[in-house]
């Protein structure tokens, strides 16, 4: 008797585990409520908007009755976030690409949008991932960056009796030359105008650097790209010659000579801290783009106010570039999993068409998210309101600039990106020369992009 | 009783044989298969064969570098921990006041998570070092020294305590016969004391060994591998193969696999190699 009852015991034990993974597959297959609606996934990609998520997705069950499951990634770690719950029964439905790059390593994933509504709305379908005429990825926010100043400390500048140039407005600043001269003179004055040094800290602590591994890196790529008629979805952005290299060289020194910190400490610097200087006044410039502006905000006895924040190109001495204007682009598409059921995949669809067309949904966009939404069901008096998002309309509409793409969304890969960022470190310590960098460059290109 | 107890020990077993078998033995042979094919996830993995171990050894220099710093490494802290964690346990088993309290400070380090710990010795390391005006990325000298003080902080009090349980379980008639024999302390040490905590000095090697070896956490958080990776160790290579470039996750499997063989084989061998010398009470 005592035998039978443990066997069963122990058969009853085994049955429980094997029937809790049985009850997740079911769901996995299907997400179907009782009453017919939907539940879809969402992993989100930018923490510092989780809040709202959980918010639109309310919003979205009362109006639709499906349920939105938003997750969040932590900073830095979409990739493994994702790869970790892609294996999974709660699977995302709906997940963001970086590029062509985040397309290539989920290619088996992602299924065709181009019979979505969100890509019929999408004004400028070139900025969507295509392959063969089908479409990947949607890109669902614009976004720019360049050197952002405080006007008031400028302005400081400029009214010095002390300055030893000629300039009288930020507008007089339209190259590189006038730009090192602007800035070197205001670094020698840095105490009469009360800062610690012109640009904030060149953050370059590992997993920090991407302001110039990444964004600063696009633009001699881009130059380079070009000038070669370099078609972007070729083989032919597999070699580099890092043509421009010493105009990079040429911003990257301003950064690190006039700067709010040493540049042997470079190292342990990182981007927040670089943001809480500018914001508490100690610094006139930061290479950024308009993200940053909540972290402006958010900082206490922020002292910049929204009227002084303005943007400048990043001039670093290319022909011609009295014409360059803001970088702006997206490395945020987002992207149906093509494994999820057929009605899941409709409902996510509905979903983000939903985000950028209802009514409630743009009012998130507008005011919550602080999206720069590339779609045509937004009104030009329906974007946001914040001061660097508005300077990034602003360039965007300017018919005088030629406004530089994000072309490091063809960056071979993260390994190349760090590679730089640390060859970049060790030129500012100085115990790497300018060539050595370049040598670097290339060959780290050449050896990811196999 | 005997008898029953060998007629159920199968069922008794059975919960842990199977929970052991979900959430060790599957994932390991699954880790396994995947190093021979290239995936994205878990699911989507296609044959390749031995490509992925010719790539991590062939065209991946950051392998061997990392494995060549672990090492050293390796050599440095396991010498230098064991050696203090030794001493401290011999004169915290002195008859001196307060030596419950410092045995508790000495242990409390080992209680912290590694990456809090990593980017407390982070500030700590920088803010010394700028007084110089250099920070801790600025040469792999730095890196490497910053993450044997670091560790040794950290296991110190660990070994220590296993060290103590172990001095103080020798019978104090050796020491006393010794001492009337007229041995100096030196020759104690040397001929009683080290043969009789054989045992602990096994186990204190293992656990430093396989801990150095095997260290991530500290090192993402101290260091990150700067500069240029040169001070980034094998866990950390790892996991920056597997997530740095698209379609090498299957390297980066590979070289798990290899990193499996390489700290099973050391272990082993330390663990024939002292267990042979311990005495018996």
């Amino acid at each position: 008797m005592k035998k039978i009852l443990s066997i069963l015991m122990a058969i009853m034990i085994i049955a429980t585990v094997f029937t809790g993974c049985n009850r997740n597959e079911n769901q996995g297959a299907t997400q179907q409520n009782s009453d017919g609606k939907t539940t879809v996934r969402f992993l989100n990609f930018k923490p510092e908007i989780a809040t709202v998520y959980d918010e639109i997705a309310k919003a979205y069950n009362q109006e639709t009755g499906n349920t939105l499951i938003v997750e969040t990634a932590a900073s830095g770690n979409y990739e493994q976030t994702l790869a970790a719950k892609m294996g999974t029964n709660e699977a995302p439905t709906i997940f963001q690409i970086n590029g062509p790059k985040g397309y290539a390593n989920w290619q088996d994933y992602c299924a065709d949008l181009s019979n979505t509504e969100l890509y019929k709305h999408l004004t400028e379908k070139s900025l969507a991932v295509t392959v063969d005429g089908k479409v990947y990825g949607i890109p669902y926010v614009v976004e720019g960056y360049g050197i952002i100043y405080n006007k008031e400390i400028t302005d400081k500048y400029f009214a010095l009796k002390e300055k030893s140039t000629e300039f009288k407005s930020m507008d007089e600043i339209k190259n590189f030359d006038s730009l090192k001269k602007l800035v070197e003179d205001m670094q020698k004055n840095s105490e009469k105008l009360g800062i610690k040094g012109v640009f904030a800290s060149t953050s370059l602590k590992t997993g920090e650097d991407w302001r110039w591994h990444t964004h600063l890196a696009n633009i001699p790529v881009y130059y380079e790209f070009d000038e070669n008629d370099v078609d972007l979805s070729s083989d032919a952005t597999k070699t580099i010659n890092f043509k421009y290299s010493e105009n990079f060289k040429n911003i990257f020194d301003l950064y690190i000579n006039n700067s709010t910190t040493d540049k042997k400490v470079l190292g342990s610097k990182i981007v927040d801290e670089s943001m809480a200087e500018f914001a508490l006044g100690q610094c006139a410039m930061v290479q950024n783009g308009n993200w940053a502006w909540s972290q402006i905000n958010g900082i206490d006895k922020n002292t910049v106010k929204a009227e002084n924040i303005k943007y400048l190109p990043i001039y670093m001495g290319v022909d011609g570039e009295e014409k360059q204007g803001l970088c702006i682009g997206t490395e945020n598409f987002f992207a149906i999993n093509s494994k999820a059921s057929e009605q899941e995949q409709k409902v996510a669809a509905d979903f983000i068409y939903w985000l950028f067309s209802s009514e409630t949904g743009k009012k998130f966009v507008n005011e919550r998210l602080e999206f720069i939404a590339p779609f045509d069901t937004f009104s030009d008096e329906e974007r946001p309101k914040d001061p660097l998002a508005q300077e990034v309309i602003k360039w965007m509409n300017n018919a005088d600039v030629t406004t530089i793409p994000w072309n490091f969304t063809v960056f071979p890969s993260q390994t190349f990106k760090e590679d730089f960022g640390a060859s970049l470190l060790q030129y500012a310590q100085g115990t790497k020369n300018w060539e050595q960098v370049k040598a670097d460059f290339t060959k780290s290109w050449k050896n990811e992009s196999q | 009783m005997e008898k029953n107890m060998k007629k159920y020990f199968p069922i008794f077993l059975l919960p842990t044989l199977v929970s052991f078998v979900i959430v060790f033995f599957i994932p390991f042979v699954m880790g396994i298969y995947l190093s021979f094919t290239r995936f994205t996830t878990v699911e989507n993995a296609t044959w390749v064969g031995i490509e992925n171990y010719i790539k991590a050894f062939t065209q991946d220099e950051n392998f061997l570098n990392a494995l060549w710093f672990t090492i050293k490494f390796t050599i440095v802290s396991v010498i230098t921990i064991n050696i203090c964690a030794f001493l401290l346990a011999l004169l915290l088993t002195r008859a001196l006041k307060g030596t419950a309290f410092f045995r508790t400070v000495f242990f409390m380090p080992n209680l912290i998570g590694g990456i809090v710990l990593g980017y407390i010795w982070n500030l700590l390391i920088n803010s010394i070092l700028g007084i110089f005006g250099y920070d801790i990325t600025y040469s792999a000298d730095y890196g490497f020294w910053g993450l044997v003080f670091l560790l040794n902080w950290q296991l110190i009090g660990y070994m220590m305590v296993i060290y103590i349980a172990s001095l103080q379980n020798i019978p104090s008639e050796l020491n006393e016969a010794a001492r009337i024999d007229g041995a100096t302390p030196f020759s104690i040490l040397r001929h009683i004391t080290i043969p009789m905590v054989m045992p602990a000095v096994t186990i204190c090697l293992f656990l430093t060994i396989t801990n150095s070896f095997k260290l991530f956490d500290q090192n993402l958080a101290l260091t990150g591998g700067a500069p240029a990776r040169e001070t980034s160790m094998l866990a950390l290579d790892i996991f920056n193969t597997f997530y740095g470039r698209i379609g090498w996750q299957g390297v980066g499997q590979a070289k798990a696999v290899v990193f499996f063989i390489i700290v099973a084989l050391i272990s082993f061998i330390q663990l024939k190699i002292t267990s042979r010398k311990e005495v018996e009470n």
